[in-house]
């Protein structure tokens, strides 16, 4: 089954159709999200004009999460399977997790300081969040730490996979232990208690940043397909020259 | 055992071992990591403030009609509905911070009375337009923070 996934020629395929599309939902769910969550969105009884901080800060937080989960578990399959394009796929999404989590982090720091009195304060969700961006960063550092490639790829997938007990940290920690951040509001027992008014905004952005992260990832592995296929191209013209 | 699934059950069994050790290692730094105290943990840890000599922080909601103005100084009552803390704070309040609202203030002791050094407002999960929040008020059914 993951032979069918994973063969490129068949990959490049089904992108190269498919991609406008995810590019064009993207797009268009940025501007109605941004135009709702800007204009057409009402302010919060208690934070005024800065809830409209959340909708940035919410669906990165959310995709910061997501997108390690899939990071990791692309790495169990490099790592079991050792198919070389669950690598690629890892290592494509490496760096939107990177941006997402520093995301989080800086805008979570500019609500924080209006509403809370601080920048930041070392509880258990904004550290468990930190220690998700330095295992993003770990990862692409192991990775490009060794001289022989496969050895990065290894080392690096088995971080990841280390790093995906820090995940039900993240979400949970506001629930186990008294922190400063709020709990949950969405996904959460009784519904979400957030209005619907602002759900609209939330839910058109984590749309498009969904997508555009997917746009992103088939660009990165693409991309890095065709640099696999160069080398090993310059390989053979390099053994040609010899013989 | 395929050699696949022989690094596939190696894998799982790290991640659970690890995860295990993880799980203790938090339980054992549980007090590290609770960012504040309720006053009501304060006294089923510690029973009477004087035992209390560290820097902490506590977390509650302001006491209603509990806030005092003397000069610069703050002087309020934090309460989680079962026990009560007065705080002395003489520092700039956070915008939110108002009868009701939840609050950590880290400070200490000194004859039972907290004297904090920083107050910071806790926000809590309900997201509304004030139009609702003042609708849910007039009919008695708010359950946010001030009830």
């Amino acid at each position: 089954m993951f032979d069918w996934l994973a063969n490129p020629n068949r990959f490049n395929r089904i992108t190269e159709k498919t991609q406008p599309f995810i590019l064009f939902i993207s797009i268009i769910a940025l501007f109605s999200g941004l135009y709702f969550g800007l204009f057409d969105s009402p302010k919060d009884y208690q934070q005024g004009n800065a809830v409209r901080i959340m909708y940035v800060h919410v669906p990165s937080a959310w995709l910061a999460s997501f997108l390690y989960f899939s990071l990791a578990i692309s790495c169990v399959f490099y790592l079991v399977w050792k198919h070389p394009l669950a690598d690629l796929v890892s290592s494509s999404i490496a760096p939107i997790g990177v941006l997402f989590s520093a995301l989080t982090l800086i805008t979570g720091s500019l609500w924080g300081k209006p509403m809370w009195g601080t920048w930041w304060v070392w509880d258990a969700r904004l550290t468990s969040m930190l220690v998700l961006f330095f295992f993003y960063l770990g990862y692409i550092l192991l990775r490009n730490a060794f001289e022989r490639k496969t050895d990065g790829s290894k080392t690096a997938s088995v971080l990841a996979i280390v790093g995906l007990i820090n995940l039900p940290i993240v979400k949970f920690s506001v629930d186990w232990w008294h922190t400063l951040h709020q709990p949950a509001s969405i996904i959460k027992f009784g519904g979400p208690s957030i209005d619907e008014k602002m759900l609209l905004p939330l839910s058109l952005m984590f749309l498009a940043l969904s997508f555009f992260s997917l746009y992103l990832i088939i660009l990165n592995v693409k991309t890095k397909l065709i640099e696999k296929k160069c080398e090993a191209l310059l390989l053979k013209s390099n053994l040609e020259e010899i013989s | 055992m395929n050699p696949k699934y022989r690094r596939l059950f190696i894998t799982i069994i790290i991640v659970l071992t690890l995860g295990l050790a993880t799980k203790l290692i938090l339980m054992a730094l549980e007090d590290n990591i609770v960012y504040f105290y309720t006053p009501n943990d304060l006294n089923e840890k510690f029973g009477d403030a004087q035992n209390i000599q560290n820097k902490i922080r506590i977390g509650g909601l302001v006491l209603e009609s509990s806030i005092k103005k003397e000069g610069e100084k703050t002087i309020f009552m934090i309460t989680d509905r079962k026990k009560e803390v007065k705080v002395l704070f003489d520092g700039p309040l956070p915008d939110l911070f108002r009868e009701g609202q939840g609050i950590v203030a880290e400070g200490m002791f000194q004859n039972n009375n907290f004297i904090a050094s920083e107050v910071l407002a806790k926000h809590d999960e309900n997201y509304m337009p004030p139009e609702v929040a003042d609708a849910l008020k007039k009919n008695n059914v708010w359950k946010g923070d001030s009830d």
